[in-house]
């Protein structure tokens, strides 16, 4: 599955198993999720903790249910190998932390029946389900989707409790209007929008500022730049991603807004805060760098990532949405088996045009 | 192609259903199905046109010469399109507003053209008849089916405005659910190609399982 082993000339038997497996890596990813998850809990409280709660069992759910109606034997180790678990735990990082429960029910049909177990389940779907049904969520849902609040330690006076938290993730309770806030993505869009240049957008009081700590508005995924920068770099240490596709992701929005800046600082946001806001970071490391939805060659995944990192960038410039990175993802998705197609390994024994390498020995009678 | 009348209205509605089994006149099926009340005015559009120029076709199956059946065929039912597509505007204009364009677009449907080539051009009137009101009710069904989910998914009503094309009776048919904004999704291109897709995949399980419990009934009795 990974990348670079159909690249890599294969190597005689006997092999020996690695010890990967489905389970393993989905692990792996999780792992390097709860750091980034953990703070975000912090960040909001009770409600984005049962929103996460609810994604992942209405992630599970979907796809226990769907396994049944299809007759499959394998449903509880299917469940137990953690690609459901985890594409319900990406999901909820990038909703806002307090969307309310039917949010987390629909996502998670959206994700697992209409973008995974419609195309076959994992390893045959051609979009990343958790993009999907962000995408799907946010054109479906506008107003919830884009209500986004201050982080506890900044809004004071405490969070909700436990009950409180429970009663404004189930919608009983509004959640308090002096919670409310805007992303930073969000603002500069809006400000720019009104015809505010972005010099007095960032200036002025009360503005979200990017913050490398991550005290600010926004989802789970995009507030704690890095904690998520650390989990993907523990993934690349582990050898869970490679590094072709996040420095390509990185790289294709961070080049483009550096020129943009340095052209009129007015209009277009510097590289530093694009790369730190929104799903940057959650996108590059841990959605796009999905194996069944990414090209196969690492020359392939360059293309990839430079072609995701610069569409997000073009939404969040001129586009009518404040942050575009899932829109990218999914564009991009779409284009893989082009990709793959245009990007392949040499053979082994010939050349890149397919023709025959000589042989040895003519070589040597040459020589 | 059976004469037998009881086939035909089967093979329309069901078996070979425009919509649901030969996958034709997708366009309109995408593109008027946001509500139930758009779906119906658009097949009861559709199913006048095809039976007439089933009718016809039928008429006119011996003497026209094969060459230039094509043409001949076009220039019927971009006849009897223009006379519904002008009706609709007289009596129906509300709802030739929001059909407006599609209704023009029935003449190249290639549902009735495919019922001319298919059906008519090779059996009776009668029978003709009989294949296109079948073939019609189907594609009606099918289109009000998918614009009844898309609605009421969409945006929370039933029949929103069906008054307009059936009349002030029948405003009883309009249903609001109350407190719902209704997902968006459903209304656009997206949510027509995930409804379709879960109702031909429902209907497929639906005959796999019928014909699963049909030989479990037949296998046993030789036995």
């Amino acid at each position: 599955m990974n990348g670079d082993s159909l690249a890599l000339a294969p190597v005689a038997s006997p092999h020996a198993h690695g010890g990967a497996s489905v389970g393993r890596t989905m692990l792996r990813v999780q792992i390097a999720l709860v750091p980034a998850t953990l703070y975000g809990f912090w960040l909001f409280g009770w409600p984005s903790f049962f929103l996460w709660l609810a994604t992942i069992l209405s992630c599970l759910g979907w796809e226990a249910l769907c396994l049944k109606m299809a007759g499959s034997t394998r449903i509880r180790a299917t469940l137990a190998d953690g690609s459901a678990f985890l594409t319900g735990w990406l999901l909820a990082l990038t909703l806002p932390p307090w969307a309310p429960w039917w949010v987390a029910l629909v996502g998670g049909f959206i994700a697992i029946v209409i973008a995974k177990q419609v195309f076959g389940g994992l390893g045959q779907n051609v979009f990343n389900p958790a993009m999907v049904a962000r995408v799907a969520l946010l054109v479906s849902f506008p107003l919830p989707l884009t209500q986004w609040v201050a982080p506890l330690a900044i809004a004071g006076g405490g969070g909700p409790d436990f009950v409180d938290g429970l009663r404004i993730f189930l919608g009983s309770l509004p959640p308090p209007d002096t919670m409310a806030s805007a992303s930073l993505l969000g603002h500069t869009k809006t400000e720019l929008s009104r015809g505010v240049d972005l010099l007095h957008a960032l200036a002025a009081p009360g503005a979200p500022l990017p913050s490398w700590i991550g005290i600010r508005a926004g989802s789970l995924g995009e507030t704690a730049s890095l904690l998520i920068l650390a989990g993907g770099l523990y993934l690349l240490a582990c050898r869970v991603i490679s590094w072709h596709v996040p420095l390509a992701v990185l790289a294709g929005l961070g080049i483009p807004a550096a020129i943009g800046h340095a052209v009129d600082p007015a209009r277009y946001l510097d590289a530093t805060t694009q790369l730190l806001s929104g799903a940057a970071l959650l996108g590059a490391f841990f959605i796009a760098t999905d194996y069944v939805t990414s090209p196969n060659t690492g020359a392939g995944q360059i293309v990839f990532g430079l072609g995701i990192g610069l569409v997000t960038w073009i939404i969040r410039t001129w586009g009518g949405y404040p942050e575009g990175m899932a829109f990218a993802v999914l564009l991009m998705n779409a284009l893989v088996p082009v990709i793959d197609r245009l990007v392949r390994p040499r053979i082994l024994g010939r050349d890149r045009r397919g023709r025959p390498l000589d042989l040895p020995q003519g070589k040597e009678g040459a020589r | 192609m059976s004469d037998n009348v009881g086939s035909i209205v089967k093979d329309g509605l069901w078996d070979q259903n425009v919509v649901f089994a030969q996958l034709l006149a997708m366009c309109p099926t995408m593109a008027v199905t946001t509500s139930g009340t758009n779906g119906l005015g658009m097949g009861l559009a559709t199913t006048a046109v095809l039976v007439v120029s089933n009718v016809l076709v039928s008429l006119i199956r011996h003497t026209v010469s094969s060459q230039v059946r094509i043409p001949v065929f076009v220039v019927l039912i971009a006849t009897l399109v223009t006379v519904v597509d002008m009706a609709m505007n007289a009596w129906l204009h509300d709802l030739y507003k929001v059909l407006g364009l599609f209704i023009a677009l029935i003449v190249v449907n290639c549902a009735i053209l495919g019922r001319a080539e298919a059906f008519a051009v090779k059996s009776g009137v009668v029978a003709s008849a009989v294949d296109g009101l079948a073939m019609g009710l189907g594609f009606t069904g099918a289109l009000t089916a998918i614009g009844l989910i898309r609605e009421f998914l969409g945006s929370g009503t039933l029949f929103a405005q069906a008054s307009n094309l059936l009349g002030p009776s029948f405003a009883f048919l309009e249903m609001k659910l109350p407190g719902y904004g209704g997902a968006l999704l459903m209304i656009l291109p997206p949510g027509g190609f995930a409804v379709l897709g879960f109702l031909l995949a429902g209907k497929r399980a639906m005959e796999n399982r019928r014909a699963a419990r049909a030989t479990v009934v037949a296998s046993p009795a030789p036995a």
